[in-house]
């Protein structure tokens, strides 16, 4: 259903990702957003040696204005990620919005327009009370899905429900995913729970709505991720060690969730089809090095793994069980510890993703780094009501 | 298809509801900062850029113009001008004020920016007054907005 | 998280210091109603519901029998073609037993909720709803086959709660 991949969909320019930052994340931080967005811009600037005349345009990604409690969120963040009297675009798509944000970039640069791009991502969860799990329902349609007095939970709920049957799972196959990234975000300093738990704790955790449990849920946060971006002759410039975004893909489906068979995500697999078609990749599983898919509960990773090709349907669990995604296996996975390991603060939770896939193919990620000189990266988000994808391949 | 033109949405079949939600905002670093210097010492305080030379109020943590972290924090007095007002005859739902409500944008001297807030003790506003910050008492401050009461003329 | 980084920004408080006043804060409730127009699709299907049936939407080209009905067929992008009533019986195609109230407050006696995939309707067509009358939420299963519980005629309003919940059609 795709069709060839034609020479525009490359873009003008070829793409770097040149610099990066991540503030801590935290269930709350002092910081308002302004400031949130201010600090990951200047580590990404710092990091790339560059001042904020250097940048042309800027992107921000910040998922609903209802989290921080700010109507127009996008237009308040705007002069903490340097965007005064520049060019600035915000980008929402709900989770997908952290790996999208960066997407967007991308059309700024590859097309030509701009040689530099600042890309953003923030959230400040903490301000809605008394749990911004309550902001979420307003994402159910008002008139035949609130009056049930739905809580977001029951949608993963549902979706988890949905993938186990399917693929005849037990929970145990499940919850090794959030014992490997706790365990890996032990080693991630901007990490909120990073954690050394067993499947037997996951197990026993609170039911919150069957089959989710407590610890197989990532939690709230308040935090912010940064990278920038250049066109290819300003990034050589720059860096000896530039990063290039070679393949994006993005794509989203309907919110009739109810009629759609959970199990899978159709929508990952065409936003990924995409991303690999121009990056030239045919064999997802052998050449890629590195996998950050998004991570909100532990079977999400699974979902998404099948969704990003890289396994076939069913096969993630095994995978798993079998050490293949962790660090040291043939295709490590979440590295960074995920969202259950170091927090969803919803858009800098992807785009922290995104970060951690530069340091992870520079070679600077330090006690995390995966073994075996990795080259191809891809990061993935996921948002909306069960329904969006975005997809970054990167490569060394 | 019907094309009548209605402006109200209880007019048209309709489900109510309404999107709940309570907001507790952190002041921020620069914020927190800028309020507790308020509440305790009574002082309006600014952040200077040491690239571009603007001393910010409100305080901020970083210069928008440079992207420079701003550490160098002055007093800049309690004495401003009118830069511009409004006379308001309507609370936040509409309905009418029993008193109209004078709010003014006040610049300081040699500041980038200015506080909004309330005219006090006059009926008279021009643009270009001096006005001067009136202060709860101390024990009323809560490091909020409203630790000041208004601004009221200068001689 | 680059090995090259010394210092991550950011600075921690904790939930109680906030919620005990320690950290300066300001609050605000937005008071903001809205009163949603059902739309052309919606409005039939809340007014057949007060009668005490489920209609759908057809498109001939697709070929679907689509719930919730809608006016255009958003896969073939064009509008849909007619209506017709199906059953108020289905099959659970997936489930959750929530300890979770909307609020996430605890709750101690759990709310069940499935999709149900509704006969009549095209396969995988479902809706959202909950799921009563059963007595250990431990049998419920992927499959079961339930039926829908209504209000009685004079307390329907056109409301998805005119279904009160579906129930379990087999002997547990």
């Amino acid at each position: 259903m795709l069709s060839e991949v034609k020479s525009e969909m490359l873009g003008k320019k070829r793409v770097a990702i040149v610099g990066a930052g991540v503030t801590l994340f935290r269930r709350n931080l002092k910081e308002t957003g302004k400031e949130l967005s201010y600090e990951a811009s200047r580590m990404a600037l710092d990091a790339a040696g560059l001042e904020l005349r250097n940048i042309r345009s800027v992107v921000m990604g910040s998922a609903p204005d209802a989290f921080d409690g700010v109507h127009m969120k996008g237009e308040y963040l705007a002069d903490g990620a340097g965007a005064y009297h520049k060019p600035y675009t915000r980008v929402f798509v709900g989770g997908g919005t952290g790996v999208f944000a960066p997407l967007a970039g991308w059309w700024h640069v590859a097309s030509g327009q701009f040689d530099t791009c600042l890309v953003v991502c923030e959230e400040k969860m903490s301000s809605c009370y008394p749990h911004p799990q309550f902001a979420f329902t307003t994402i159910f349609d008002p008139i035949l899905e609130r009056p049930l007095g739905m809580n977001l939970i029951w949608i993963f709920a549902l979706e988890m429900n949905r993938y186990m049957h399917k693929h005849n799972l037990k929970k145990e196959q499940i919850a090794l995913v959030s014992v490997k990234n706790k365990r890996n975000a032990l080693d991630n300093p901007i990490a909120q729970l990073g954690a050394k738990i067993t499947v037997e704790d996951v197990l026993n955790s609170e039911i919150m709505a069957w089959p989710v449990q407590r610890l197989d849920v990532s939690p709230t946060s308040d935090g912010a991720a940064a990278v920038l971006l250049a066109s290819e002759d300003v990034a050589k410039e720059i860096t000896d060690n530039p990063v290039w975004i070679d393949g994006v893909g993005w794509c989203i489906d309907s919110t009739y969730w109810t009629n759609r068979d959970l199990y899978y995500p159709d929508y990952v697999e065409y936003a990924a089809r995409m991303a690999y078609k121009m990056a030239g990749i045919k064999n997802p599983p052998k050449e890629i090095d590195v996998a950050e898919p998004y991570d909100p509960f532990d079977y999400k990773e699974l979902h998404h793994m099948e969704g990003l090709l890289l396994c076939k349907k069913g096969e993630a669990p095994k995978l798993t069980a079998e050490g293949v995604t962790q660090r040291d296996g043939d295709l490590p996975t979440c590295p960074s510890g995920g969202l259950l390991g170091c927090g969803n603060p919803i858009a800098a939770a992807g785009l922290m993703k995104v970060c951690e896939l530069f340091w992870q193919l520079r070679g600077e990620a330090g006690k995390r780094q995966v073994p075996n000189d990795p080259r191809t990266g891809v990061a993935q988000a996921w948002g909306d009501l069960m329904q969006y994808g975005s997809v970054i391949v990167l490569r060394r | 298809m019907s094309l009548e033109k209605i402006t109200n949405p209880l007019k048209v079949r309709h489900w109510i509801g309404d999107m709940e939600a309570d907001y507790v905002y952190t002041l921020g670093v620069a914020g927190e900062r800028f309020f507790k210097e308020l509440k305790d010492k009574g002082r309006i305080m600014g952040a200077k850029c040491p690239h571009c030379g603007i001393v910010f109020v409100p305080p901020r943590m970083y210069c928008e113009k440079c992207l420079a972290t701003l550490e160098e924090w002055v007093d800049v007095g309690k004495e401003g001008i009118v830069y511009t007002f409004t006379i308001a005859t309507m609370d936040i739902d509409g309905s009418k004020l029993e008193k109209p409500v004078i709010y003014a944008l006040i610049k300081f001297d040699g500041v980038d920016g200015g506080l909004i807030h309330k005219i006090g003790e006059t009926d008279k506003v021009s643009i270009g007054m001096k006005v001067k910050a009136v202060l709860k008492p101390p024990k009323e401050r809560k490091a909020s907005i409203n630790d000041i009461k208004y601004f009221k003329p200068a001689e | 998280m680059s090995a090259k980084i010394k210092h991550y920004p950011g600075e921690a408080l904790e939930t109680k210091d906030i919620k005990e006043g320690k950290v300066p804060t300001e609050k605000f409730r937005p008071k903001a109603k809205f009163a949603w127009s059902t739309g052309v699709a919606m409005s039939r299907f809340l007014d057949e519901l007060k009668n005490g049936k489920i209609i759908a939407t057809t498109c001939n080209k697709c070929r679907r029998i689509m719930v919730p009905p809608r006016i255009y067929c958003e896969k073939c992008y064009e509008p849909t073609d007619g209506w017709t009533y199906i059953k108020d019986t289905g099959v659970i195609n997936t489930f959750s037993v929530s300890f979770l109230a909307a609020d996430a407050t605890r709750l101690k006696e759990p709310i069940i909720v499935a999709i149900v995939n509704l006969h009549g309707a095209s396969e995988g067509m479902g809706i959202i709803h909950r799921i009563e009358e059963v007595s250990d939420w431990k049998k419920v299963k992927i499959g079961m086959k339930v039926k829908a519980i209504w209000k009685p005629p004079k307390e329907r309003t056109g409301a998805i709660t005119d279904i009160k919940y579906f129930k379990p059609l087999e002997e547990e």
